[in-house]
């Protein structure tokens, strides 16, 4: 906070710029936000107006977008205290604090608005739900107390490809389900990989993440245990019928690379983050995994074999 | 690196350059919420 204060000082009193109010959305998470919105919208049953999909993938685009400049204002300290986040426009003083949660509690809305003007009821209650999940439940409540944070926060980034599934069908089905399953049980092996080379960053900041709290072993196993039910997730919709070959072979395929880079950090010994090849690797393909696996379901359903 | 321009100048450019992005988003908001009426009366016919 001692960091934090000076350089407020210095230009927080100025307007906001464009830039530090789009840096405040997170626009590199929002990309995968929306690519699994616009999949499960793709991959679901029937035809959406073209507008009325185009607005419905925006508003889940504005509504990530709210969620995570809600996480900034509210995080503005911790992100002051790590490395990795020092620079974003509230801990650097580039932005006032009152402005930022305006503009995210006017994105937040905006998004739900529109959503219910454009697809469904249904579709915008669980727009403002994940919302809400992410800003209050993961970020104000979990995140800070419990090292099983990401566990249960990662619904929060689970919720896209069911919000897309809905606005095209208003109703809930067995296939967004198991891709939210996907994404949820997705979540602790990519961030905990993650957290194993940047742990330090979080012991910092105080943060109680898995690797600070329970050790790089326990952590690394556990980064194993849950690509398993992860794994069983991703492979089902094909022999449940929910979807096609494309999908079947993309899904089966990578998720086998997966548990074998999740194999390696289970048993990479390393406590070095430099040297933290393993983990960097799983981190890594984690993110081009989870693209691939929702570019195959949404294609499975406009080309199948 | 420091700004060589006045904070006064800085202001008058941030509020210019805030207005416009604001004017621009408005009319983008008028605009689609026209297009989502337009397509929710095809839909519904």
């Amino acid at each position: 906070m001692a960091r934090l204060m000076p350089t407020l000082a210095a230009t927080d009193h100025l307007p906001a710029d464009w830039r530090d109010l789009f840096a405040l959305t997170k626009p590199r998470v929002m990309t995968l936000v929306v690519f699994t919105g616009l999949a499960g919208l793709l991959a679901a049953p029937g035809h959406m107006n073209p507008v009325l999909a185009f607005t419905a993938v925006l508003c889940i685009a504005l509504g990530a977008g709210g969620a995570a400049a809600l996480n900034m204002w509210y995080e503005a300290d911790l992100d002051a205290q790590m490395r990795r986040t020092e620079s974003r426009p509230l801990p650097a003083g580039r932005l006032n604090r009152q402005t930022a949660l305006h503009f995210a509690v006017g994105l937040s809305a905006t998004s739900v608005v529109l959503m219910d003007l454009a697809a469904n009821h249904l579709a915008a209650l669980i727009l403002a739900f994940s919302i809400f999940f992410y800003a209050v439940i993961y970020t104000v409540w979990l995140k800070r107390r419990t090292p099983q944070n990401i566990v249960i926060g990662g619904a929060a980034g689970a919720f896209p490809p069911l919000i897309g599934w809905v606005a095209a069908t208003g109703q809930i089905e067995l296939l967004p389900t198991l891709l939210f399953l996907l994404i949820f049980l997705w979540t602790p092996p990519h961030f905990w990989s993650l957290s194993l080379f940047v742990r330090s960053d979080y012991a910092k900041a105080g943060v109680p993440m898995l690797p600070v709290v329970a050790g790089i072993a326990n952590t690394r196993q556990q980064v194993f245990i849950y690509s398993l039910p992860m794994a069983a997730a991703a492979i089902a919709p094909w022999p449940l019928g929910l979807t096609g070959a494309v999908y079947g072979l993309v899904a089966t395929a990578l998720t086998g690379v997966f548990l074998l880079l999740a194999a390696a950090v289970l048993v990479s010994r390393t406590t070095e983050p430099a040297e933290m090849r393993a983990e960097k690797r799983l981190f890594a393909f984690s993110i081009v995994y989870l693209f691939a696996l929702f570019g195959a379901v949404a294609a499975d359903r406009w080309f199948p074999l | 690196m420091t700004d060589p321009r006045s904070d006064d100048e800085i202001v008058r450019s941030r509020q210019r350059s805030g207005a416009r992005a604001t004017a621009i988003l408005l009319v983008l908001f008028v605009i689609l919420v026209f297009a989502i009426t337009i397509a929710k009366l095809t839909v519904n016919r």
